[in-house]
């Protein structure tokens, strides 16, 4: 965020500042309760305007534990305000966004949200250019994030061998010790992948995750999300329809900031009103 | 990957020489004050003693701004509050050793005070006159000042140029105040006519010597510290948030805890710098909050180069000494010269002299082989 940016949202007349807002919690932060539903994250009617620009209208939506659900649009739709949303970078104007059963991510920080447990890929791969890419991982790394524990910490030889092992599944072991600002755009976006597995999340949000990446990579990235899901859940937004008709079962259509259409990739080819969207009339 | 633990950053490479070197230079100095005569062609001194002392503590000061700027990315513009709050910090202490000893022989109050016709010592200078209180609160009070100003600019996310300016007006606003008699530190006059530290005359060269040897402990240890703490996890999330702050956050860590932590360990750094300042130029005024000292500051570490921290310390030593001979030779022209040198640093020099240095010397080393082949194959 720029300092223009930050400047802005400190003088929002519509917002609290967020650090005032904590004291209002109404639910035990840390704990994810996800076992009374099969779902994971619950979305309903969210909205975000922008200077009266609605992103998202009434969005409604709701994520299973363990599937790998893909989300497309075309641009505008909302697919990025959305991530935000969830993972606190955006506040609702209305709307709840629940992970799991207690935790409310309205009323969270983005730090919070983060170690509660959803991992998050931006669409612009954005990883610690001057650190290497072991670094990388080993500051995702799962665990306390405290000054004073950080400053005394060091690896131990399973926390070394998990980060190698995360390094060998996104193919960047051999370039482990190379600074991550001089990695290629697609060993980037899979860095950034391994950074978000380093936290151990529940959920995953992936932003355009195939970016700039050569035939082959899309095809290992495919494998690695479908791999993925189960364990965890995953939530990816893509634009290539190929890629997605690759690893998907569900598809959500976004469309003017809610959803148009949900279902398999053929339902969705199909309906009416995602080819008139897509199409034009 | 170097050692992260302490006794790790004591015993690395960059540490051991950048001790050595310091040591070495200070043995150097304090044996031919010492053992020559002052008649002596190899006499170096006293002034000589204190100039040096002064140049350590610069080094100090800028080994601290190093640790936010370099490694954090934050721009303070008023890293001279610190040093300036540390600074009469001591001189406190400094004033309440005079005792009965100053022109109005008040053994309670000093000059100033009794110039003003004040009738007892403010709340505030209580438990100056004892060595530790003063120590206690060289350290305490920029930290503070560090702590209370960082909670509330990082809490708000003020980043960037924003909070440079609110830095530089921080230490704008301490000049203010500090000018003013009725706050009770001696107006623009500032605390000075000190006698003794810890009973020790400030005139004779011993204690100037052990000042300088104070204080090239006090930046060796500072060094070692900051290696630590750059060699460190902590030090790691540190650059992390200088290079992606919001990719940092969506790790998981609390940006803001981390820029406090380093902000204000770095003002207490500051803080030290100028307590060892002051016994050694004598006197502390609000001149050294003046922005324009904070700014020459952040001259210093461009020049030396960011990040490194040796670079930080060989910065302050090299302009200081420009600045030495520079305005004995033609002080109108100083300001101009600094100013173009930050200039030329900011556009040819990004990672200042000690970048400069690391990026020509495998060239050298090249051309240097190369020559000696040469010769071997002539030879041959």
């Amino acid at each position: 965020m720029t300092a223009l940016d930050s400047l802005r949202d400190t003088f929002r007349r519509d917002q609290v500042f967020d650090f005032m807002r904590q004291g209002t919690r109404a639910v035990a932060p840390g704990q994810l309760d996800a076992s009374a539903g099969k779902h994971i994250l619950y979305l309903e009617d969210i909205t975000v305007s922008f200077d009266g620009f609605r992103a998202l209208n009434d969005l409604t939506m709701y994520i299973r534990t363990g599937e790998l659900r893909c989300i497309i649009g075309p641009n505008g739709a909302g697919k990025s305000t959305m991530m935000d949303v969830i993972t606190g970078k955006t506040r609702p104007d209305s709307g709840t966004c629940f992970f799991g059963q207690t935790l409310d991510l309205t009323r969270m920080s983005d730090t919070e949200i983060a170690m509660a447990g959803i991992g998050r890929k931006f669409q612009k791969p954005t990883v610690f250019p001057e650190h290497t890419a072991f670094e990388n991982l080993e500051l995702a790394m799962n665990g306390p994030r405290g000054t004073w524990h950080s400053l005394f910490s060091r690896l131990s030889g399973a926390q070394k061998e998990w980060i190698e092992e995360t390094l060998q599944t996104v193919g960047l072991l051999k370039d482990r010790y190379k600074v991550a600002g001089l990695l290629s755009h697609g060993q980037k976006q899979w860095l950034e992948i391994g950074m978000v597995l380093m936290q151990k999340p529940q959920l995953l949000l992936v932003d355009e995750p195939i970016a700039g990446m050569t035939r082959q990579e899309v095809e290992r990235t495919g494998e690695l999300l479908q791999s993925l899901a189960g364990k965890h859940s995953v939530v990816v937004v893509e634009h290539d329809m190929e890629f997605i008709r690759s690893i998907a079962s569900t598809v959500t259509v976004l469309h003017q900031g809610s959803v148009l259409a949900e279902g398999t990739m053929d339902q969705v080819q199909n309906d009416p009103k995602v080819i008139e969207v897509y199409l034009g009339e | 990957m170097r050692d992260s633990t302490f006794k790790g950053a004591l015993s690395d490479r960059t540490a051991r020489t950048f001790i050595g070197v310091l040591f070495g230079a200070t043995l150097l100095v304090t044996l031919f004050n010492q053992v020559f005569p002052p008649d002596s062609a190899l006499h170096v001194s006293a002034y000589t003693v204190t100039l040096l002392g002064k140049y350590l503590c610069y080094a100090l000061l800028a080994l601290a701004l190093d640790l936010v700027w370099g490694y954090c990315g934050i721009l303070s513009l008023g890293h001279g509050a610190f040093f300036a709050l540390g600074g009469y910090a001591m001189g406190m202490y400094l004033m309440r050793q005079i005792g009965d000893r100053g022109v109005y022989g008040n053994p309670e109050l000093p000059d100033f005070m009794v110039f003003l016709n004040w009738s007892e010592l403010p709340w505030y200078w209580q438990g100056f006159d004892q060595f530790w209180f003063a120590a206690l609160m060289i350290l305490l009070v920029p930290g503070l000042l560090a702590f209370v100003f960082g909670w509330l600019a990082f809490r708000s996310r003020v980043t960037g140029v924003y909070l440079s300016i609110i830095t530089q007006a921080l230490t704008y606003a301490l000049m203010l105040a500090f000018f003013r008699n009725e706050l009770g530190f001696g107006g623009n006059n500032g605390l000075t006519d000190f006698k003794d530290l810890l009973g020790f005359s400030l005139q004779s060269d011993a204690t100037r010597v052990g000042l300088l040897i104070a204080t090239a402990v006090a930046l060796a240890g500072a060094f070692v510290l900051c290696r630590w703490i750059t060699g460190s996890k902590l030090g790691r999330v540190v650059m992390a948030v200088r290079d992606a702050e919001s990719r940092t956050r969506f790790v998981g860590y609390r940006t803001e805890h981390y820029k406090l932590w380093i902000f204000t360990l770095s003002a207490i750094l500051a803080g030290l710098a100028g307590a060892l300042y002051v016994p050694q130029v004598g006197i502390i005024n609000p001149g050294e909050f003046s922005p324009l000292n904070s700014i020459e500051l952040v001259v210093w570490v461009a020049v030396g180069g960011r990040a490194t921290l040796y670079g930080a310390v060989i910065g302050a030593i090299l302009v200081n000494y420009g600045k030495t001979v520079f305005t004995g030779v033609m002080p109108e022209a100083w300001l101009f010269a600094l100013g173009g040198l930050f200039v030329a640093v900011t556009v040819f020099l990004p990672q200042g002299l000690v970048g400069l240095a690391s990026q020509q010397w495998p060239k050298v080393k090249a051309r240097l082989r190369q020559l000696t082949d040469k010769r071997e194959g002539e030879t041959a």
